[in-house]
């Protein structure tokens, strides 16, 4: 995904005199050629990721359109204010788009993961969040935000779906059945896989802000699973909003509230959250059944 | 000195109408006279068309204490005085930290410290890259907020990039410990210059003097925070 967003980048650069973006020093190298082409729009401002969010504020208030980028725990969690106050107070746009997501940082530890990035934006107005489950959906996410100046966070990961859904901004049915179990990006396979011979109905979005109320309204009967790839929970005021005056009742799986004090791979980390195969089945199904 | 050159009894009716006392005088708002030479000598901003792209920017940055941001405004036209009236109030579009989508003039809503010089790096690259050269950028800012760390941010960056954008800062000595070794020293890579905050020609000639390859701190003294 990331190479992907890479090139995208760089085409958009090329091809938009509009398009900006600016570094904390994360993928310097690999935009390099960019900024020998375009040194006044491709802005590194060394490890300084307040003033990088600060710089896209400026930026968009002049008419550009800012790109801003790094690891998630630095370009939402560590410039939480900037993102709150010289984007959203002051009505700018910008496109985030961090790599690292929950836990891919899992060997250099939790200083490197931010598993509440999207429960972060939630606290604000008008962000669309895309969580991408496959490097083939990547460039419409960022080619899509290059045509408004609204606030938009992509959430990159290592983690990836066997195939892509380019129309997965809605909910998308992917498998017909029983009771609703929604898997949100990179969740989507270990959900199918753990839902193999389960009688569920299971659906893909990569687009969880804003979500498709619509969408859930039409496919939950009264039992919803949320399996999403960051904190455990944070689509609850969502869901609960969307099927208000509905009797229903949700499972919420995720990532644990609970820092987990390991290190090891992506899938170490997916394991200790219950977010693979095996950890998702017994949840889900002793909920439904 | 040509404090003279200050509107002092329009100044001080406007800043009644704001405080609706007579205790604070004009020279009891830090900000006045540089703020009144900005809008009265160099910024080029026509109040009647504020949006125009190629304008002068100038960002308050310390959003504390607006009140003579604000009667410079008003008294320049940006807005109707009477909105002086109840600043602060339920129906007034002027809040104790002004809000850039609430009031004409203002280029960025501020109050938490530390945000303008940065959004002010970002401002002057953007104008930069559409080449809009002609264009400055100007932020203020008080001593006691260069104790946010951001600041430094942009202090650093800025030099590294010789981006050519004024800062000052209003020095009333309200740091709670202090720049030992004065608040110049602080930039490292600036064109800097430490001028009375309260003479009209030595602020003029300080924020009119342009450096096309540098940054520019003027750092404005004014009496100590009482």
């Amino acid at each position: 995904m990331r190479e992907t967003f890479v090139e995208t980048t760089t085409a958009l650069l090329d091809e938009d005199p509009r398009t900006a973006l600016v570094l904390a020093d994360i993928s310097g190298d690999a935009f390099e050629p960019a900024r020998r082409r375009h040194p006044d729009r491709v802005l590194n401002v060394g490890i300084r990721e307040q003033l990088m969010t600060g710089v896209a504020g400026g930026l968009a208030l002049t008419g550009l359109r800012p790109y801003v980028h790094s690891y998630a725990p630095f370009v939402v969690d560590r410039a939480y204010e900037q993102i709150k106050l010289d984007l959203g107070h002051q009505d700018a746009g910008a496109v985030l788009v961090s790599i690292g997501a929950s836990y891919d940082g899992a060997a250099s530890g939790y200083t490197h993961q931010s598993p509440g990035d999207v429960e972060l934006l939630d606290t604000l107005e008008r962000w669309t969040v895309h969580v991408p489950g496959h490097h083939d959906e990547v460039a419409a996410l960022l080619r899509d935000a290059a045509r408004h100046d609204d606030r938009v966070y992509i959430r990159l990961a290592l983690q990836e779906n066997s195939r892509a859904y380019p129309d997965g901004g809605r909910l998308r049915v992917i498998k017909r059945g029983g009771p609703l179990v929604v898997a949100v990006g990179p969740m989507l396979d270990p959900v199918l896989e753990a839902t193999r011979d389960l009688d569920v109905t299971v659906a893909y979005t990569n687009t969880p802000r804003p979500l498709d109320a619509e969408g859930l309204r039409a496919l939950a009967e009264g039992e919803v699973v949320m399996v999403e790839p960051y904190l455990s929970g944070t689509s609850a005021r969502q869901v609960a909003e969307a099927l208000r005056g509905r009797p229903h009742r949700v499972l919420h799986l995720g990532v644990g509230r609970d820092e987990v004090r390991r290190y090891g791979s992506w899938q170490d980390h997916a394991r200790a959250h219950g977010l693979d195969a095996v950890g998702l089945r017994a949840p889900i199904e002793e909920f439904l059944w | 000195m040509t404090v003279t050159a200050l509107p002092t009894e329009e100044i001080r009716t406007l800043l009644r109408r704001i405080s609706g006392d007579e205790k604070h005088a004009p020279s009891s708002y830090s900000t006045l006279d540089v703020l009144w030479v900005l809008y009265d000598r160099v910024l080029r901003i026509d109040p009647r068309k504020p949006d125009e792209p190629d304008r002068d920017r100038f960002l308050l940055s310390k959003g504390h204490g607006p009140a003579a941001y604000y009667a410079v405004l008003a008294a320049k036209g940006f807005f109707p005085v009477d909105w002086l009236d109840d600043m602060g109030g339920w129906d007034s579009p002027l809040g104790n930290h002004p809000d850039r989508l609430l009031v004409p003039g203002v280029e960025i809503g501020t109050g938490s410290l530390g945000h303008g010089l940065g959004v002010g790096v970002g401002v002057a690259l953007g104008l930069r890259a559409q080449g809009l050269l002609e264009p400055r950028v100007f932020v203020l800012l008080g001593d006691a907020e260069l104790d946010e760390g951001s600041n430094h941010e942009a202090i650093a960056y800025a030099a590294a990039i010789r981006l050519p954008l004024t800062a000052i800062v209003i020095d009333n000595q309200s740091a709670t410990h202090g720049w030992p070794g004065g608040i110049s020293a602080r930039f490292p890579g600036w064109i800097t210059s430490v001028i009375d905050g309260r003479d009209h020609d030595l602020i003029e000639r300080a924020l009119t003097r342009r450096h096309h390859d540098r940054p520019n701190l003027v750092v404005a003294t004014v009496e100590p925070k009482g």
